[in-house]
């Protein structure tokens, strides 16, 4: 620790004004604050500030969403090696998922990054640690069978347009990592829905085996066989094999789906840690399965097809529900701020997720455009919060001045 | 009066007039270009027409009169398109007609052509129209190329990179993709003229 301070030290004249780098000091004040908790304290007013400060904070997420990653990568093998028929060890899979997830968790931080070191530089400004969370959140929500430089073109654009035109982290008004995917799923349709992007069948450098499927291999999620099976009597939900789809495999996550969201045991782990330190707000996650439990009941109630019919803990464990309550209904950039504002903001994205789950089979994701579509409604929510709170106390006002 | 409106008083990134048929005919440079065209042809015409009888126009009814007016040549103008240019014409379909209620006719017509006389109203309006034109070309080229792989309906990004693995952009095609080509326009031209910038 030591050692790093003074070799910190030590390089900071260089950066520092009228130095020979002095062009760079944003990048090297990123990094001194990322490694050591800064020492500057607020010049106006009384302020009491601990030492976690929003690098901290973002560290905290990215540590929760490591439970989903590790998973995401072991499930990629899985589903990899069951496609192919072959049984690999517990190792091997995960070591052939690694090799299939890490390059988007690279590509994606390294564009990102780099837009918002450049970005820095230009308006001579501290770097914006808001990307640390968003680089690690993007490939979670991608299907393995992306190509890279979509991931690529996707993360600059919405990190260039959601983000820094409005002013940089802190200001965006949508969720940046989810505008990635809702980029991607726009404008590209053929690599981000279907059935054939969510097992990956490449080889990795002589790991795992390409295209060769056994007998009875479907690629579709199991949101995606809903769509298809909504006609018929009842849903007969399977895993890539035909093998039909237990409850205890849909919690635990394994079935196809984008990399990170499938297991709700994963997830739970990372947003229970999130909850407890404070960082997410536990009214809107609770708010979002009840607004879920509450569109899917109805729905049970009315039931005309299969789908309808669904009960909502299949809801809950499917697609990207749970991983869109705990890590994306919850930023607290753009989620509503009012603690009552945060009840209705996260009932409305539990709700509409399902409606648009099972009203629109064009959409089999429904958590990414119900989060997108109330971002831009959590503003309006906290103004009539606040606005009705005043007349409250207003009204409490006249009347004790009327007596 | 002829160039100011091209850069300096674009109807388009300046002003901010019609923007809807921006957005609704730029997915390829083709029929851009025509709509920018015929919009040239009429907002010119009409200004120097509103020109002509500006002091016999009654004020209180002077929109009634514009609308007519701008009425009867953007049904001339359909009329052509339709004889020499009908698929052209199938693909602007209700947009030639809606050119009566662009914002930048009336705008026009109310702001220069009701007080100059005509020949500076025609100028006026041939700036107008070509400021509006370069626009709409400049959105298109980029929606045609990222969307489509196409410059006027033929094909300029090379086959090998297809078989590389690149695929058209179908987000370009869709309207809120020339929203924000637009928005890049603005944000280049602003920061070329510094005088534009709103404090």
């Amino acid at each position: 620790m030591k050692s790093l301070r003074n070799l910190l030290d030590k390089m900071k004249p260089t950066f520092s004004e009228g130095g020979k780098l002095s062009k760079l000091g944003s990048v090297f004040e990123g990094f001194e604050t990322f490694l050591f908790v800064p020492h500057t304290t607020s010049k106006s007013g009384t302020h009491i500030h601990d030492c976690v400060d929003s690098k901290r904070t973002m560290f905290w997420v990215v540590l929760a969403l490591i439970p989903a990653l590790l998973f995401g990568m072991f499930n990629t093998g899985y589903q990899h090696y069951l496609a192919i028929g072959v049984d690999a060890g517990f190792f091997q899979t995960f070591f052939w998922g690694c090799l299939a997830v890490l390059p988007y968790v690279i590509v994606s931080y390294l564009v990102g990054l780099g837009i918002e070191f450049i970005a820095a530089q230009i308006k001579g400004e501290e770097i914006q640690e808001g990307f640390l969370v968003s680089g690690m959140i993007i490939p979670l929500i991608l299907p393995i069978g992306v190509p890279l430089w979509m991931v690529a073109v996707a993360t600059a654009f919405s990190v260039i347009f959601v983000k820094e035109i409005f002013g940089g982290t802190g200001f965006n008004v949508l969720n940046v990592a989810l505008s990635t995917r809702v980029f991607l799923f726009f404008s590209y349709p053929t690599k981000m829905s279907g059935d054939s992007v969510w097992v990956s069948l490449k080889d990795y450098f002589g790991f795992g085996q390409a295209q060769v499927t056994i007998n009875g291999f479907t690629g579709a999620t199991p949101l995606g066989q809903a769509v298809v099976q909504a006609s018929s009597d009842s849903l007969a939900l399977t895993n890539v094999v035909g093998e039909p789809l237990t409850f205890w495999q849909m919690f635990l996550g394994l079935m196809p789906g984008s990399i990170g969201e499938t297991s709700v045991l994963a997830i739970m782990l990372g947003g229970l840690f999130l909850i407890f330190t404070g960082v997410a707000s536990w009214k809107i996650v609770v708010s979002v399965f009840a607004g879920g439990a509450f569109m899917a009941t109805i729905f049970n109630i009315f039931a005309v097809d299969a789908y309808q019919a669904m009960p909502f803990w299949e809801h809950w464990c499917l697609g990207g529900f749970a991983f869109g309550a705990f890590f994306m209904a919850t930023d607290p950039v753009t989620a509503a701020r009012t603690e009552c504002g945060k009840w209705i903001y996260g009932f409305f994205v539990g709700l509409l997720a399902i409606l648009f789950r099972v009203f629109n089979p064009a959409y089999p994701e429904g958590m990414m455009l119900s989060i997108l579509l109330m971002n831009l409604f959590a503003k309006v929510i906290d103004y009539y919060v606040i606005q009705s709170n005043i007349n409250k106390r207003a009204k409490r006002a006249m009347v004790k001045s009327a007596k | 009066m002829l160039v100011n409106p091209i850069s300096k008083n674009n109807p388009v990134i300046v002003l901010v007039l019609g923007i809807c048929s921006a957005l609704a005919v730029t997915a390829q440079l083709k029929p851009a270009l025509v709509m920018g065209l015929s919009v040239t042809v009429v907002v010119a015409f009409a200004n120097v027409i509103i020109s002509l009888l500006r002091n016999t126009i009654p004020a209180r009814i002077r929109i009634i009169v514009q609308l007519v007016v701008v009425a009867a040549l953007v049904i001339i103008v359909e009329q052509f398109l339709k004889a020499y240019a009908y698929e052209v014409w199938g693909q602007l379909s209700v947009y030639i007609g809606l050119i009566i209620t662009n914002c930048i006719l009336m705008g026009r017509l109310e702001a220069f052509a009701l007080g100059n006389r005509p020949f500076d109203s025609f100028l006026d309006g041939i700036g107008n129209g070509l400021g509006y034109t370069l626009i709409l070309v400049i959105i298109a080229f980029f929606r045609e190329l990222l969307g489509s792989g196409k410059l006027f309906g033929f094909q300029v990004i090379p086959d090998c990179l297809y078989e590389a693995g690149y695929v058209n952009n179908g987000l370009m095609i869709m309207p809120p993709m020339a929203l924000i080509v637009v928005g890049c326009i603005i944000w280049v031209h602003r920061s070329i003229n510094k005088d534009l910038q709103e404090k």
